[in-house]
Order: C-alpha cells, then structure tokens, then sequence
C-alpha cells in the first residue's frame, strides 16, 4: 500500500514537473514572477541589512578620515562641474552643426537606478535580480550598465524588480566594436563558468588587427545598445575556423561578481 | 534501528522543512559565490525530508523547493522539481536499509545527493535544446557543490533535532522500580 502511494506520489510530481517545463514562454514567465513575488519581504530585509553593514562601516570611520574624504569629494566634484560646463558648450555645438547639416539631433540617455538584491542560485547561469521593474518604467530587453561598463540587459520585469541577464551568458549577446583603426566588429560570446569577466569576443574578420590593450565598445548594430558603452579591454587574440576569423578574449570593466549598484537605461536614441 | 526524535509525520514537521527549504534558497541566492560556485543545499535538505519524513513531505520539498529555486533562477521552470524528486523517491525506498542516524552515513547521502541533483538538472537542459554555461569549471563547481551539501547534511539533522527538543513534549524515561518485582522481606 505504501509503495503503491509513493508511486502515485511520484508521477503526479512528475506529470507536474512535465507540465511546468512545457508552458508557454508567457505564461511560465507570469509564473515564475508570481512565485518569486513570494520572496518580496527577504528583498526588504536583504536591502536593510547591505544599509545596515554600511553605516556600521561608516561608524568606524574616524572623523579626520571622514574630513579628508569630504574635501576630496568637494575637488572632484569642481572638476566635474567644469568638465559638465565645457561638454555642454560641445553639445550645443554638435547640435547646432547637426541642424544645419540636417542629421537627426541625438537624444541623451535617461537612466534609473538600481540595486542588485539577488545572483542566480544556479551556477550555470548568469543573471542578477535588481530592485526596479516596470511601476519604474522598466521593460525588457533594456541595457544595463555599471559605472565601470556595460552590465547585460533586462530580460524579465516584474512589478518592482527584473532580471538582468549579464554578459557572458549564453543568452546576451552585445555586438561590439574594437577601438583600433579598422573599427572591427564582433559579437560577444560566452564567459567560462569560472572566470565571469572573461568573454569571447566573436566573428572579428580574418585580417582584424587586435591587440591586447585595445579597448571594446558597444557599437548599436542590432539596435538593443547604444554605441559607445565600455565593454572590457582585448586580453589575447586568435585565428579560429581554419583563419576564416578572429577570436579574441575580453577582459570586462565591470565587476559582475560583486555588483551591488547598476544604471538601467530606459531611453537612448537608437 | 532506532528512530529519529522527528520521524513521526506531521503538518508541523512539513511546515518546518518547507520554510528552511525557503530561507536555503533565498540565502544561497543572495550570497556570493564560495570558491567560484553557488551553493544549493536542497539535495542536502532532501536527505534529512526522505531519511525522517513520509512521502508526502519528500513530494512536497521537491516541488516547492524546485519552484522557488527556478524561480530566482534562469533555469525553465519546473526543471528542478525532478532530480530533487528522485533523490528522494530513490532513498525512500531503502530507507530502512541506511544508517540514517550515523553523521558520515549523512554525509555521504548529501554528498551523493548533491552531486546527482545539479547533474540531473544540466542533463535535462541539454536534453531539452538549452545551452547553460559549462566547461571544465562546471566539474570544479560540482565538487564544490558536494562537499558543501555533505557537510550541510549532518547539521540540517543537528539543527532538526535540536528544534524536535525544543518543540515536542521529553518522553519520560520509565522508573526501573516494578512492584511485580518487588522482594518482599519478612516473615509472612
């Protein structure tokens, strides 16, 4: 009798399980949210105990120390304000050119901030889960940048968080030029499940010259990034499908593994 | 074989391991990678559900535990309610057989657990056309893995053990003295 019930047990588990897996894309989505949602109030408690660890760090620091931060906050925030001052004066004239030359005028980019509550729980993944979602304009498939480089994309939106899937996962791909004479472009690729930093830099053409130092850029083909973003810096290159093309490694400027505060950027001109 | 404080089946004890099985997932979610690798202590849960627990409890930690883990994960969702399903379906069976109440012999059932779970769960993603991120590090991660739920699977039945105590009424140890027994002094 007992054996009979475990039997039972384990196929209305099983049927279970096989109906989950093969739900609609939507509709699984709309219940992976709902079920997250439950854990709403650990988000809560996860942001108040990062304040929490803050401002205990704060209390240890000495006045004097708190004294020298604060006027070298003060300095760069001058130069800031005269670097602000002077690119202001070249957007107005890279607008006034741009009307007479008759090119469409350029929109800046409007951000949202965000904190990083949660990592993936599965190790062969890459994704983080941010305290913003679409009561905050949030929507999918906008990029996601840190303020060292470009971070993923925004792949889910819930109410009040998302997820962002990061670069290097086997679903983000970011087109991306290297800054050398040529321009050349490439597609990022996958990341090694150890070192998160490090992705592949793919379908550079055959004669790219690339060397290692060389930084690498977003480059808007394909639409889903604006161009420009910092991606990483070329580690190494080689010639990969019989010297038909170029691989090359790139070292990240953001630091996936410990992100805590990233941008969304809700609106670009594409 | 004796049994443990909390092998009795009740909504208490379900209740219990569903809400550690929550905490788990959310803890491992919102900490850092130890070594390079996200921890899952669910197979290590499991063990503890399958070895003190009925059937019941073992089906329902495989589907809510799987849930929420897909849930906070890239993973499609669902894909983790069976390996963990299995790796209590499989003990159960030869629950009578197994030391459960020895510390090594739990460690070496969340160490298998905790290998067979993440194997089953890549497998069934190749299988179903996914494309997770794997390589040579995937079998550093895996051993990792191991070794964190062999040795979280003791302590999940330290920590239970510990709450059965705290929670459930002491049995009272019966006197040795039995007036059947009793011998009698005297003249009669």
């Amino acid at each position: 009798m007992l054996k009979k019930k475990r039997y039972i047990l384990l196929a209305i588990v099983a049927v279970v399980a096989f109906v989950l897996v093969n739900l609609p894309a939507s509709t699984a989505s709309r219940l992976r949210l709902a079920i997250g949602s439950q854990f709403l109030p650990f988000f809560g408690l996860a942001r108040f105990s990062q304040d929490v660890a803050g401002s205990t760090a704060d209390l240890a620091l000495s006045k004097s120390e708190l004294i020298r931060q604060n006027e070298l906050l003060r300095r760069e925030n001058e130069q800031l304000k005269a670097v602000a001052l002077q690119a202001n004066q070249f957007a107005q004239e890279n607008a006034r050119l741009s009307q007479q030359v008759g090119w469409q005028a350029k929109m800046p980019w409007r951000m949202k901030a965000a904190h990083v509550v949660l990592r993936d729980p599965a190790n062969w993944w890459s994704t983080v889960q941010i305290d913003v979602g679409s009561q905050q304009g949030i929507e999918p498939n906008m990029p996601v940048m840190a303020i060292d480089g470009l971070v993923g994309r925004i792949t889910a939106v819930g109410l009040t968080r998302s997820q962002v899937v990061l670069i290097g996962d086997p679903n983000c791909r970011v087109a991306a030029y290297v800054e050398n004479e040529a321009r050349d472009n490439g597609v990022t690729g996958d990341s090694s499940p150890l070192e998160r930093e490090l992705v592949e830099l793919n379908y550079l053409g055959r004669n790219a010259v690339i060397k290692p130092g060389h930084r690498v850029l977003t480059s808007n083909m394909g639409g889903n990034y604006p161009s420009g973003i910092p991606v990483g810096v070329i580690v190494d290159a080689r010639q990969v499908d019989y010297g038909l093309s170029t691989e090359a490694r790139v070292k990240l400027f953001a630091k996936l593994g410990s992100l805590e505060e990233v941008w969304v950027i809700t609106q670009w001109s594409r | 074989m004796g049994h443990h404080p909390m092998v009795t089946m009740n909504p208490l004890n379900t209740f219990l391991i569903l809400l550690t099985a929550f905490v788990v997932v959310f803890v491992q979610s919102a900490s850092g990678r130890l070594l390079g690798t996200q921890l899952d202590l669910l197979p290590a849960l499991m063990v503890y559900a399958t070895l003190t627990t009925g059937i019941p409890t073992v089906a329902a930690l495989a589907l809510c535990g799987g849930l929420w883990l897909d849930s906070l994960s890239a993973n499609p969702l669902g894909i983790s309610v069976l390996p963990l399903a299995a790796i209590g379906f499989v003990l159960s069976l030869r629950r009578d057989l197994l030391l459960g109440e020895q510390s090594f012999a739990q460690f070496v059932l969340g160490l298998m657990a905790s290998f067979a779970a993440p194997t089953a769960t890549l497998l069934m993603m190749l299988t179903a056309g996914k494309n997770p991120l794997t390589g040579w590090g995937t079998w550093w991660q895996i051993a990792i893995m191991m070794l964190a739920g062999g040795i979280a699977t003791p302590l999940f039945f330290k920590f239970f053990g510990a709450l059965a105590k705290t929670f459930k009424y002491q049995e009272l140890s019966s006197p040795s003295f039995r007036p059947d027994r009793e011998i009698r002094r005297g003249r009669n």
